[in-house]
């Protein structure tokens, strides 16, 4: 201490001779102060982006509130099911994804053509139900009267039938999509099914799918 | 406190669902909706829509099968 004392006279002396308006030392803080905050804004900054983007890939990753429906089968009370829980998802404030594949194609069917295909096509479509109006029951279909009595049953109870039902699915908004390669089997054309519908394949669903809560095979 | 009411009887599910889904978004925040129904998975629906949608289940009463819900548009 004894050493330093000379040292801080001299300092105290030449302080003393140094003239600094107020201005120009209002500058140099303003200066400094500058200096500090930004470099301790960098810092912030930096991590704030480190941040962002784990948020960004957290809420990629995380479901959305979202129903998603692959609609394989293609009768009466199968597809019932389907469009129940369609329709009760989209009213539960959820968006909806179906996907129609094979047998399901039915429930998009508005009519049936066989000008343009090929004999096994024609096969195929001549054996197919001519739209959802017509499908069987997966049991007790006795030859075609289980649907007739099925359906007496369902508007005895007043219960929405299945095109009814279908229709409340686009008005809904509900987002439908038939499966190309099953349409390519099938020998379904675009001209035959709903309009206002998707198409797409298996990774169609699958990036629905996998942001859904959600997801069943009926 | 304005209410509005809305008849689902001899309706089966999922309609009445639908209905009040579709009912709600008309309604303004404060506002009621009086539901009455005569389905009997009404007051679980009810429930789980109420819960699903954050809104409020003011009242529930069931005299007879004629199921009555007052659901309060709190969202």
């Amino acid at each position: 201490m004894v050493s330093k004392q000379p040292l801080l006279k001299k300092l105290t002396d030449m302080s003393d001779n140094i003239t600094i308006s107020q201005s120009e030392l209002i500058a140099l803080v303003n200066q400094l102060v500058d200096q500090k905050v930004n470099a301790r804004l960098a810092d912030i900054e930096a991590s704030l982006k480190s941040i962002q983007g784990t948020v960004g890939t957290l809420s990629e990753n995380c479901p959305e509130d979202r129903a998603t429906l692959v609609v394989f089968s293609g009768e009466m009370d199968t597809l019932f099911a389907a469009f129940t829980i369609a329709v009760g998802a989209a009213s539960m404030g959820m968006e909806v994804s179906m996907f129609f594949t094979f047998w399901g194609l039915t429930a998009l069917r508005k009519d049936k053509t066989y000008s343009g295909k090929t004999v096994g096509e024609k096969m195929v479509a001549m054996m197919l139900p001519n739209g959802p109006h017509a499908v069987p029951t997966s049991r007790m279909n006795m030859a075609g009267m289980g649907p007739l009595f099925f359906k007496y049953l369902m508007a005895q109870r007043n219960i929405e039938s299945l095109p009814n039902m279908i229709a409340l699915t686009q008005e809904l908004g509900i987002k439908m999509v038939a499966c190309e390669m099953s349409m390519g089997v099938m020998g379904v054309t675009r001209a035959e099914l709903l309009d206002d519908i998707d198409y797409g394949g298996v990774a169609t669903y699958l990036g629905d799918a996998a942001k859904s809560k959600i997801t069943l095979f009926v | 406190m304005t209410n509005v009411d809305l008849d689902c009887k001899g309706l089966n599910c999922p309609m009445p669902i639908v209905k009040i889904s579709r009912a709600m978004k008309e309604l303004q925040t404060g506002t009621t909706l009086t539901v009455t129904a005569s389905d009997p998975s009404f007051k679980a629906d009810v429930e789980a829509w109420v819960r699903k949608m954050n809104q409020k289940l003011t009242s529930f009463s069931d005299i007879d099968g004629i199921q009555t819900a007052v659901i309060e548009k709190v969202n």
